[in-house]
């Protein structure tokens, strides 16, 4: 069942016109589009630069939430999943891990490459990379929640986002921490990391749950 | 006083509510007078900050009423979850705009306080950050309940995300807080819990009960509104029934 799940998000994701190619490329439009904001002053650009990566990626991470249950509600597929009595949680986070494999994963990879127009360095690269690779998950599946919470309903992608941001903050944040304590020697490097990583691995803990009770009482 | 689950009848609430509630509104007008008097004429300015500490008299309740309300919505959010409380879902739906409105007073009257005090309108302080990530929480929450056409729905989803932020809260109070240290030293002017002056607690105190009179007030009233809607709505749902049209709402399910 969830793999079966994951699979399908992953290959619809991946498909023409899927959210994943869209995502990267918005990922890559924010980052261009800050320097015009800022100015093209590079050391300006090489502090700032961790921040702006995970702002974009934090951005980028909330678009396509917007069919990752949405569809499945409206042509009867969820119908179907509780009727078979499957695990509805194992479904919402299937569709999470699909998800994030399709848009959170080139995401990070695409991060260090980005870093080289903002001229970081290459432990800033590596750095960002790590706090993405750990962080991204939290921010798909809190994302997932705002997507249950906001299934069948007209506009319902940008509420989501709306109420999805502020629930990000502790993410964002202990993200930016931890990549600027991997660059500059005096700050905390390993806490914000592992306080990171236990923001992700209660997202996975509760995100699903809380999807798959929104989902479940959107039906009745 | 009848209890909580008595209370769950919306007839029987609106009669309870129809007999406390002017007195409830007496005794917000009277502790108001009281407590505005104290606080602007009785309780000294401060040595420092002179009389522009008297804001402290509105702010600090509103503050404490911002973050009370949002209890009082996840314990009706647990209500509307677990025991189908039909009225914890009015409840929190009616506290959730007088939740923004204290946070946003908190917020406003802060950053009138902080113009004289830190030369600025807003700073990033741990304190305000958070309470502008609850505001927006509330705007939040406010625009799911609106999305949805069938309020009891509306209830239902708009629950569980209040108990997604009740988990929430405290991590990002405590993520800012780290965040904030880091970011810029603690440097700024605030008035120290207990070790306030009685002269200044009394008015405090007075103007905390006033701002829970009006919070109550308010919700009683705001309740009350929200009923009588959702009656109304379900009258105009069976009488389109009855007489076969579709109306526009049904239409839009």
């Amino acid at each position: 069942m969830f793999l079966g799940v994951t699979g399908q998000t992953l290959r619809l994701g991946v498909r023409a016109g899927g959210s994943a190619i869209v995502g990267l490329i918005f990922f890559l439009a924010v980052v261009t589009v800050i320097p015009f904001g800022v100015g093209p002053d590079l050391k300006l650009l090489a502090r700032i630069g961790p921040a702006v990566l995970w702002i974009a990626a934090l951005l980028a991470s909330l678009l396509g939430l917007e069919r990752l249950f949405g569809a499945d509600r409206e042509d009867g597929t969820l119908d179907l999943v509780i009727v078979s009595g499957e695990p509805l949680v194992l479904y919402a986070l299937g569709r999470a891990a699909g998800h994030w494999i399709a848009t959170g994963l080139p995401i990070v990879i695409a991060a260090p490459v980005l870093g080289l127009l903002l001229d970081l360095k290459p432990r800033a690269m590596g750095a960002v990379a790590l706090t993405l690779f750990v962080g991204s998950p939290a921010l798909t599946l809190i994302g997932s929640v705002g997507a249950a919470l906001t299934a069948g309903l007209p506009r319902g992608g940008l509420l989501s986002a709306v109420l999805v941001l502020p629930l990000t903050v502790p993410v964002l944040i202990f993200g930016v921490l931890a990549t600027y304590g991997a660059i500059s020697e005096p700050e905390p490097f390993l806490s914000p990391l592992l306080l990171l990583c236990s923001l992700a691995l209660g997202s996975l803990a509760l995100a699903p749950v809380a999807a798959a009770v929104a989902l479940k009482l959107s039906l009745e | 006083m009848p209890t909580l689950t008595e209370l769950a009848n919306p007839t029987r609430f609106l009669a309870f509510s129809a007999r406390v509630q002017p007195w409830l509104w007496a005794l917000a007008v009277a502790l108001f007078a009281i407590g505005l008097y104290l606080s602007l004429f009785v309780a000294p300015a401060d040595y420092q900050q002179g009389d522009s500490v008297r804001i402290m008299y509105v702010h600090v309740p509103a503050a404490i009423l911002a973050i009370g309300c949002y209890l009082l919505m996840a314990i009706a959010a647990l209500g509307t979850l677990v025991w189908r409380h039909p009225l914890a879902d009015v409840a929190a739906r009616s506290a959730a705009p007088l939740g923004a409105a204290f946070t946003f007073l908190g917020l406003v009257t802060g950053s009138i306080w902080g113009k004289p005090m830190w030369g600025a309108w807003w700073v990033w302080d741990a304190r305000l950050t958070s309470f502008l990530v609850l505001f927006i929480m509330y705007l939040g929450l406010i625009a799911l309940w609106r999305a949805f056409d069938d309020p009891a729905r509306a209830g239902r989803v708009a629950a569980i995300l209040v108990l997604v932020g009740t988990i929430n809260i405290p991590i990002i109070k405590f993520s800012v807080e780290w965040w904030n240290t880091l970011h810029q030293p603690a440097s700024i002017l605030r008035i120290g819990g207990p070790s306030i002056h009685p002269t200044m607690l009394y008015p405090l105190l007075v103007m905390l009960a006033a701002f829970a009179a009006l919070f109550a007030s308010l919700l009683f009233t705001t309740m009350r509104a929200e009923i009588y809607r959702r009656r109304i709505r379900a009258a105009e749902m069976m009488a389109a029934q009855s007489m076969g049209i579709h109306t526009r709402s049904a239409e839009a399910v």
